[in-house]
């Protein structure tokens, strides 16, 4: 293979380069510039058509009770130019924004390699997080600032749907399933999660929160959970403890 | 006026399709009642009209599925189909009036079934998509879901098969396909789609009942099963209904806009080659983009991605076709085109908020959240539902040979308009900001409450402005002025008829001139 050196030096670029983007993109902030962007995207297409629909009905308006419309057929040409010419300008916004779309997407669907990885278990009406030394929590799933945190995701009932509004991300969790989702949260503080799909009666009271807190903090919490669970599983409780 | 016993066992398409209309319009006020009191129920957090969240819940599904099977569709491709093809072909009837008759009555049981919901101990809870496992789970009846869409699919496949037929080989001497009305068209491609597309519903539908009842387990992944063949089964064809709705009522409001605008269609073939027969062959490959947060795998998300943001190309030209066709016109304002310019209005709105949802990565925030709800509520609901009540007013005078209050009819849409974008603006901007959809109540939400409360007030807005326009209908239809045969002076040909139409149609079938067409106002 002639070609393989300039290959393999184009892969070490890409590798580098990758290594330069070293920065963890955050998915929500993207989220928000996309969104900005396509608002003003799908802005200027609506004020355009309402505008020249609110001149044309204005200006042909009916004067004269026996007035009819007065436009002809199309020539071939102009035919097929408005179909064409649209179909383009259309297409073109729709390339456009896929391609933003994909970008975003792929922020979205690859998680940085310094992650935490957290196991979540979804079921009627509960958010059950299991960290990676063994220690559970419900509902409230406690997470260092600065540092990804990855949800992999099943059901043991329902469908329900794992969705933080602060950090613009939710994704099913389903039985038989193993779905997966990631969020970059960098200040302390705590932020809603709550049930996006239809699980039940109760679906609406399905909530629990992310609480994000220095990563010291969360380091001392962390170990002293795990040592509580060492010690749990070491001396059975006496009883009445 | 006839007998009740000619209604019933009548083969006449114009009865058929008022038989239709009533159906639907019954339904349209049922599943009407239940958004009216899901809006009361969320006024304040906490119970506010019932403690039990069941209740809610199935005023939710009820709501939806009337909605969309029992009402838009019906209507649609039932009562407008109907009353207008065979007017508009110059045909005498369709082309099997006992099957018509036969899917009338098919749907008066569909919607019996559908109302029967409030009547049983047990009535489903799972909303109008019956997703598994809670629809295979749940003490609800799921069984009275699946026999109702069972039921409701069949009566279109009838008429699916009976319009197309009709259609195709019932038009009068010299209507060549070029001279079709636009609504024409777009009622074949619904009825196409119908055809391919309900049998995969039913299929659906049919095995959760199945899992369900008789112990299979299509959909139990503890069973071998699997959860997502469900979503895409019922997407599969619940996308396509998407369009089952939304191609009659834009050809509706090319009539009525053709018609007040006396004038040419813009660029006939654009919009019938382009744009109907573009929405039909994209409808069947976008369907994930209802899948986008259930992990679905990445090249499919990315694929529909592109061929989601595609359908704004035939949907563009359908656009431009009708804005177009205001170009030069001689725009007068009654009360239906007042109803398709809304139409219009609240198509752009939802046609364009629905491009974020069209790309994966929004709508990772945005699924299931007030955002798709208030965008499929201008882009289909209320734009299919204005888009009804605005046919119904532009036909009401030939189906009933009486004229309706235009004063009331035009202060019933100016309500209904200003309700709705009340409601769903709101709608659109707190589900931005996190609102989750199928709430009972939002006590994590306070922020909200507001919000809630004046789409509440909206929500009443809508009901009245509605309700204002059926007293309309049935006031004028019982003592309105007697109307002339072609109150608007269109070209159309279902108005060249005499008012209202005898059985039969025509005392001599038309012959079409070879300089005619539905849109020819301008004299070269």
């Amino acid at each position: 293979m002639r070609n393989r050196p300039i290959v393999a030096a184009a892969f070490a670029a890409m590798a580098s380069a990758a290594h330069a983007a070293d920065v963890i993109r955050d998915p929500a902030a993207g989220w928000d510039y996309l969104w900005y962007e396509v608002l003003v995207d799908i802005s200027i297409l609506g004020i355009a058509f309402a505008l020249i629909t609110a001149f044309f009905v204005i200006r042909y308006r009916r004067r004269a009770e026996n007035e009819v419309g007065k436009a002809g057929r199309l020539t071939a040409v102009a035919a097929v130019g408005w179909t064409v010419i649209p179909m383009f300008v259309f297409m073109a916004d729709d390339f456009f924004l896929a391609a933003n779309g994909w970008q975003l997407w792929n922020t979205y669907r690859q998680p940085p390699a310094n992650r935490i990885e957290i196991k979540l278990e979804s079921g009627m009406y509960s958010w059950d997080y299991t960290y990676p030394n063994g220690v559970q929590t419900q509902n409230v799933l406690k997470v260092p600032a600065g540092k990804p945190v990855l949800l992999r995701m099943t059901s043991r009932d329902t469908i329900h749907s794992h969705f933080i509004p602060d950090f613009r991300v939710k994704e099913d969790s389903m039985p038989g399933r193993v779905t997966y989702l990631w969020f970059y949260p960098q200040k302390p503080g705590e932020h809603i999660v709550t049930c996006a799909e239809y699980c039940g009666i109760m679906h609406s009271y399905m909530i629990g929160k992310v609480v994000v807190v220095p990563e010291a903090e969360f380091t001392a919490w962390y170990e002293q959970e795990e040592r509580k669970l060492a010690g749990g599983a070491g001396q059975p409780k006496k009883a009445g403890a | 006026m006839g007998t009740l016993k000619e209604w019933i066992f009548t083969t006449d398409h114009k009865r058929v399709g008022v038989l239709y209309l009533i159906g639907s319009l019954a339904a349209f006020a049922v599943a009407g009642i239940m958004a009216l009191l899901m809006r009361w129920e969320l006024t304040t957090i906490g119970p506010t009209l019932t403690a039990n969240p069941t209740t809610y819940n199935v005023w939710l599904y009820a709501h939806g599925a009337v909605m969309i099977l029992g009402f838009q569709i019906p209507a649609l491709t039932g009562f407008f189909a109907n009353y207008c093809i065979p007017l508009m072909i110059g045909a005498k009837d369709v082309a099997f009036p006992r099957l018509n008759a036969f899917s009338v009555w098919l749907f008066y049981v569909g919607i019996i079934l559908a109302i029967l919901t409030f009547f049983i101990p047990d009535s489903p809870d799972i909303m109008w998509t019956a997703y598994p496992p809670y629809s295979t789970i749940t003490s609800g009846n799921t069984a009275l879901y699946t026999f109702t869409v069972l039921i409701l699919g069949f009566a279109s496949i009838l008429g699916g098969v009976n319009f197309l037929t009709t259609v195709a080989y019932m038009r009068a001497p010299g209507m060549t396909w070029n001279k079709l009305n636009i609504f024409v068209w777009c009622t074949l491609a619904a009825f196409v789609l119908q055809l391919i597309f309900v049998p995969v519903l039913g299929t659906a539908v049919t095995l959760i009942s199945f899992d369900k009842y008789l112990g299979t387990s299509f959909f139990d992944p503890a069973k071998g099963g699997d959860v997502l063949i469900y979503q895409n089964l019922f997407w599969f064809y619940s996308h396509p209904a998407v369009y089952v709705i939304f191609l009659p009522f834009i050809g509706v409001v090319y009539e009525i806009v053709a018609t007040f605008a006396r004038n040419r269609v813009f660029n006939y073939k654009m919009v019938v080659y382009g744009g109907i027969f573009g929405i039909v062959g994209l409808s069947g490959v976008v369907w994930v983009h209802h899948l986008y947060v259930t992990g679905m795998a990445d090249w499919i998300r990315i694929g529909q991605m592109v061929t989601t943001l595609l359908i704004s190309v035939p949907v563009g030209f359908t656009v431009i076709g009708l804005v177009g066709t205001l170009y030069k016109g001689s725009i007068s304002f009654e009360t239906p085109m007042l109803y398709a310019l809304g139409v219009l209005f609240l198509f752009l709105i939802g046609g364009l908020t629905g491009i974020p949802l069209a790309i994966t990565s929004l709508t990772l925030h945005l699924s299931d959240t007030y955002y798709v709800v208030g965008h499929f509520h201008y882009v289909m609901a209320v734009a299919g539902t204005f888009s009804i009540f605005g046919g119904v007013y532009y036909w009401f005078p030939k189906i009933t040979g009486r004229m309706y209050s235009e004063a009331i009819g035009k202060l019933g849409f100016w309500i209904t308009f200003a309700g709705t974008n009340i409601v769903f603006w709101i709608m659109m901007d707190i589900g931005v900001k996190g609102m989750p959809r199928r709430y009972y109540d939002y006590a994590h939400f306070p922020q909200f409450e507001n919000a809630h409360q004046w789409m509440t007030g909206g929500a009443a807005l809508i009901g009245l402005g509605f309700a204002l326009a059926v007293l309309n209908w049935i006031v004028g239809a019982i003592r309105g002025a007697k109307a002339p045969d072609n109150p608007w002076g269109s070209q159309s040909l279902e108005w060249s008829t005499q008012t209202p139409p005898p059985p039969g149609n025509w005392k001599d079938v038309p012959t079409i001139r070879e300089e005619w067409d539905p849109y020819a106002y301008a004299r070269p």
